[in-house]
């Protein structure tokens, strides 16, 4: 099957490859330890797990934006401000 | 121990197919052309970040966004209100319901470049009964030159469109409203207000969720009106972000920028949906017993 037309590049495949990890990983926690139930953290709503990876990967959208924008192209420190902001979501939201 | 139920892939994998095709490769596609320069003949070559940092400093793209948060804004404003009051105001039974029914179908059963152009008709004051109407009443009214009156055209336009859909949807949240709530409220002596803010309004919370973030969405994608009305002028004053785009990616052929401003645009969409679904749905959770437990 001839996908060139999608334009293909390794950084781009390894991206979708990552997210793509991120939710098989999801799978795997919740068969291994379930725990669907929502809860509610200190942003006063109920998130459950799912909720918590949206929240963590839109907010990383924003946060390389607003990295791009204000800082500069080198995102590999908007990348670790990412990784902190999801442990946090996972942690305290 | 919980148990799973399996089957039930089955009957979501159509689903999943369709949504595969239908979004999730063309959205991947849209990511693998943000990062590339294209000269046509399927040539691409790695530029990296450079469109996305073009876009978000380009002050083309803060105006256009500007101009759409400020119109879904403004219809938001006055197409949730309107509409709760046309469905608070139609009959509940009677031969009058259908007649309501099939009058506020009307609007949303015209494709939208239909309804572009008949505003764009109605509106010119040469031969549009509008624009004709307004001029000789003494208005100074140009849709074509003014950018207050193509504004006003635009939002005018919309809420005749739309709000049809809010009106509907309360509509099916007030029907479905027990005759024993208001025989409640009547035995205390509830005043009109008081009914509407403590039963109707309630009771309609999970259609207008649904009613806020379909208008929402809408205008903030709006397209086909504002283009086949005003072009996107008077100079760039309607140029919504839909428009900017496509002159961007098909007029232009820029379409690795093109690409970087429709991701954008995108997670916008998604940041501001979800913020609007987590605020209302999150007042069911609060009045629902038992739930919300760490």
């Amino acid at each position: 099957m001839d996908l060139s037309w999608m334009a293909w590049t390794t950084p781009t495949a390894i991206f979708f490859v990552v997210i793509l990890c991120l939710m098989l990983s999801m799978w795997v926690w919740e068969l291994i330890s379930p725990g669907g139930q929502p809860r509610r953290g200190i942003l006063r709503f109920e998130t459950t797990r799912g909720d918590r990876l949206f929240v963590t990967l839109l907010g990383s959208a924003f946060i390389n934006l607003a990295w791009l924008a204000l800082v500069g192209p080198n995102l590999w420190w908007a990348l670790a401000v990412c990784g902190l902001f999801g442990v946090l979501v996972f942690v305290f939201v | 121990m919980k148990s799973w139920n399996n089957k039930a892939w089955f009957l979501v994998l159509p689903m999943l197919l369709l949504v595969a095709f239908s979004a999730i490769i063309p959205l991947m596609t849209v990511v693998n052309y943000s990062v590339q320069d294209s000269f046509g003949n399927n040539e691409f070559y790695w530029v990296g970040l450079e469109w996305f940092k073009e876009v978000l400093e380009s002050e083309r793209f803060h105006n256009a966004l500007m101009r759409n948060l400020l119109f879904s804004a403004i219809i938001l404003l006055i197409e949730i209100p309107l509409g709760i009051a046309i469905a608070l105001a139609m009959p509940r039974r009677g031969w009058g319901v259908s007649v309501c029914l099939v009058l506020m179908a009307l609007p949303l059963l015209i494709p939208w470049n239909v309804v572009g152009t008949i505003w764009q008709v109605f509106a010119r004051v040469d031969i549009g009964l509008l624009g004709y109407t307004l001029t000789q009443l003494g208005f100074d009214y140009n849709y074509t030159q003014d950018v207050v009156d193509a504004w006003i055209t635009l939002i005018v336009m919309d809420v005749w469109h739309w709000t049809s859909l809010v009106v509907l949807l309360c509509y099916s949240g007030l029907v479905s409203i027990p005759q024993a709530y208001y025989q409640a409220a009547r035995i205390d002596g509830a005043s009109r207000w008081a009914v509407f803010r403590y039963i109707q309004l309630p009771k309609m919370r999970r259609v207008l969720v649904i009613a806020v973030l379909l208008r929402f969405m809408d205008s903030f994608m709006i397209y086909t009106e504002p283009f086949v009305v005003t072009g996107g002028g008077p100079g760039n004053a309607t140029t919504f972000l839909s428009i900017d785009l496509v002159q961007m990616a098909i007029g232009q052929f820029d379409l690795g920028p093109a690409a970087a401003m429709s991701l954008i645009y995108f997670l916008i969409i998604l940041l501001v949906s979800w913020v609007f679904y987590t605020v209302m749905t999150q007042q069911d959770a609060d009045s629902a017993p038992g739930r919300g437990q760490s």
